[in-house]
């Protein structure tokens, strides 16, 4: 069976989803960054080959998120796309009428709206990051909770506590506040989910028309008590869709089979997790720009390299 | 008298011809850099918008060159602007520069005072001699014009990425070094040859992406705050387009009513419905523009900004309903030193998708749900 690869390397996660040519997904895998990139998509891939049971081929490879130039030159890929057009198009897949996507993952949320299967409008953090994965995980392990638990923690509130929302160091302090005053935990995760929706709402769907179906996705999406925050302060039902970790994966695999490539995929194989990659990098003195270049080695080849405002670097 | 002026993309090439052909001596600062911003950020006020803060570091770097005299325009309404002028020269002087201030300010407020700040600069030159240097200007301005629009069109059929902006590069060079009006005149033309050449003959795409580009005129221009907007979207097969140049700000604000150019006219009458008020900068115009790439069948509209300026946040509030009425996605960068890369790339990526999925939809005679058509 031919098969179609994606690979989402985002800054908290990287996720992996392998899809048949009806866009199901045939096996996925969810592992943390922790700031190794090239390190953890050879793992995936790992994983990915072992999950993937059936006799197939790779017929193509999508990449996306922050990582998916690095993703793209490590394993050979045929789409290299941005994380808000792999999003779109994976909730496309699994709610064909969804209008709005709330998307929210380690350091980024983003709107989505789609009319009629289109984007036709987008947006996306650009000076505040309270309420995403990053923050939220900071918090959980500030109270001692574990972050699978905190959505279910949030929804035993019998009295919400409001929270300062408009930055995610003042909301920590509005919090410490609210516990020493005497609240309780429970009431304080519910107050922050509704602190960290409120600003979302004000921030990131400033403006925006927010209508049903409403898909939220990303690791976030995860958490009960954010996405019955987001109900109740729209009035109107979200759709987390099961796969919701795997969506941005998703998304880049259904890319690359849009793409067609041709004549064949660029994918490198499952061997590439074997090969030893070296990265480094060094600061241009060609001009007052000081750019940053780095590179990717393996062996004495040179797999990709790019950083510098002229190009003259750009393998 | 060694006489410099900020950086505004290759605003230098023109105003340089007018000061040198005038006998003045100028000092161009190094092009803007990193060294620059952090120059200009540090010694200015964290809430004045990015082009204060560059302006200050040019003007830090040209000190360092030899410069005693910085030249810079004024301005009146309610952009901030008009009070840049006072406030570099006052962050200059607490720095310790021993820097002269000479400001420009639009010639509405009188042409008597504009005249004697041009002959405190020019000094020892004839009013013949001024006319000469002025015209070699305004050519070499129209000349600039050209050489970016030419490129602009070039880029999104170039075979080698980069080609386009390298032959660009090269071309305003030569155009910069020309020290006559039918030399300038030469050099324009070997330079759209080179530009088209440089392209590899290419297949035509029939039709392209087409953008429009509106915002704050300086953030527009300069290339090194926009982070290369225009080489960015030319390089994913965007053709872009913009009304605002330096050529069409001269004829709109230095030169009589009559010379102004009709866009400008219409952009600000097609503005009225939604904005009827001088909000300052090019706000209007920004409103009046969306429209009017509206009416051209333009795919979509990106509005440039730096952070925190008020005249294009109003125009960013009312254009929401004007991209609506029209079906035209606008896209707002709010741009600063802060400002990261990898977020400005990703927006640009998913707004052309978004763009050539539109166009999909529209070649298959569908409309979006709420909106009319044009």
């Amino acid at each position: 069976m031919s098969l179609y690869l994606g690979i989402d390397v985002g800054s908290v996660s990287t996720d992996v989803a392998l899809i048949d040519p009806r866009n199901g997904l045939v096996a996925g895998a969810y592992l943390m960054t922790r700031g190794q990139p090239i390190r953890v998509v050879q793992e995936a891939l790992d994983e990915i080959a072992a999950a993937a049971t059936v006799p197939h081929e790779i017929s193509g490879v999508g990449t996306t998120g922050s990582g998916r130039h690095l993703a793209a030159a490590i394993v050979g890929a045929d789409a290299v796309k941005n994380e808000i057009t792999a999003h779109a198009v994976a909730a496309l897949a699994r709610v064909p009428d969804a209008r709005t996507v709330i998307e929210i993952g380690g350091q980024d949320s983003k709107i989505i709206i789609l009319r009629d299967g289109v984007v036709v409008d987008f947006a996306m953090n650009s000076v505040c990051a309270a309420g995403t994965g990053s923050f939220l995980d900071r918090q959980a392990s500030r109270l001692g909770i574990p972050i699978e638990e905190f959505g279910t923690i949030a929804l035993r509130s019998k009295n919400p506590v409001r929270i300062a929302g408009r930055c995610a160091v003042f909301a920590e302090s509005d919090m410490i506040h609210k516990q020493q005053v005497g609240h309780t935990v429970e009431d304080i995760v519910w107050g922050l989910c509704q602190a960290l929706v409120r600003n979302y709402l004000n921030n990131v769907g400033k403006g925006k028309e927010i209508r049903p179906p409403v898909v939220f996705q990303g690791g976030v999406a995860a958490n009960a008590g954010m996405k019955k925050a987001f109900e109740e302060a729209l009035g109107m039902e979200v759709i987390v869709p099961g796969e919701h970790k795997l969506m941005g994966a998703i998304g880049a695999a259904i890319l690359a089979r849009e793409a067609r490539p041709k004549p064949a995929t660029s994918f490198k194989g499952f061997d590439v997790a074997r090969q030893r990659f070296v990265s480094g990098g060094f600061e241009c003195s060609g001009c007052s720009n000081m750019c940053e270049v780095t590179e990717i080695r393996s062996g004495d080849s040179l797999v990709a390299r790019w950083g510098g405002r002229c190009g003259k670097w750009s393998s | 008298m060694r006489v410099t002026f900020p950086r505004m993309g290759n605003s230098h090439i023109p105003l340089r011809a007018l000061f040198e052909s005038a006998g003045v001596e100028v000092v161009l600062p190094p092009p803007s850099s990193r060294r620059t911003v952090a120059l200009g950020a540090r010694h200015s006020p964290e809430f004045a918008c990015f082009p204060l803060k560059l302006n200050i570091g040019n003007f830090i770097e040209a000190a360092e060159s030899g410069a005693d005299t910085m030249v810079m325009a004024g301005g009146i309404g309610p952009c901030r602007f008009g009070y840049y002028a006072q406030v570099e020269r006052e962050i200059l002087a607490d720095m310790g520069f021993d820097l002269e201030m000479v400001v420009l300010e639009p010639p509405c407020t009188g042409w008597v005072g504009l005249a004697s700040r041009i002959r405190k600069i020019t000094g020892g030159c004839g009013v013949t001699g001024l006319l000469r240097a002025a015209r070699l200007a305004w050519v070499k301005c129209g000349a600039v014009d050209e050489i970016e629009s030419v490129s602009r069109k070039a880029r999104p059929v170039e075979r080698s990425r980069g080609a386009v902006t390298r032959a660009m590069e090269e071309a305003l060079a030569l155009l910069d070094d020309a020290g006559t009006v039918t030399a300038a005149r030469k050099a324009l033309a070997a330079g759209c040859e080179m530009i088209w050449s440089a392209t590899g003959f290419p297949v035509d795409d029939p039709e392209p992406i087409r953008v429009g580009i509106v915002g704050e005129i300086f953030m527009v221009l300069d290339g090194f705050s926009n982070m290369d907007v225009e080489r960015r979207l030319g390089e994913m097969g965007v053709e872009v387009h913009r009304f605002l140049s330096m050529g069409e700000w001269v004829r709109s604000n230095l030169l009589p009513k009559s010379f102004m150019p009709h866009e400008a006219r219409e952009m600000v009458a097609l503005a009225s419905p939604y904005l009827n008020y001088f909000v300052g900068g090019h706000g209007v115009e920004s409103v009046g523009g969306v429209r009017v790439y509206a009416r051209l069948g333009f795919d979509g509209v990106v509005q440039i900004m730096p952070f925190t300026c008020m005249p294009e946040i109003v125009a960013q509030s009312v254009l929401k309903n004007v991209s609506r009425d029209h079906s035209i996605p606008v896209l707002t960068l709010s741009l600063d030193e802060h400002t990261a890369e990898a977020g400005l790339q990703t927006r640009l990526e998913a707004f052309v998708d978004l763009l050539k999925r539109r166009r999909v939809m529209k070649a298959a005679g569908r409309t979006e749900e709420g909106v009319t058509p044009l």
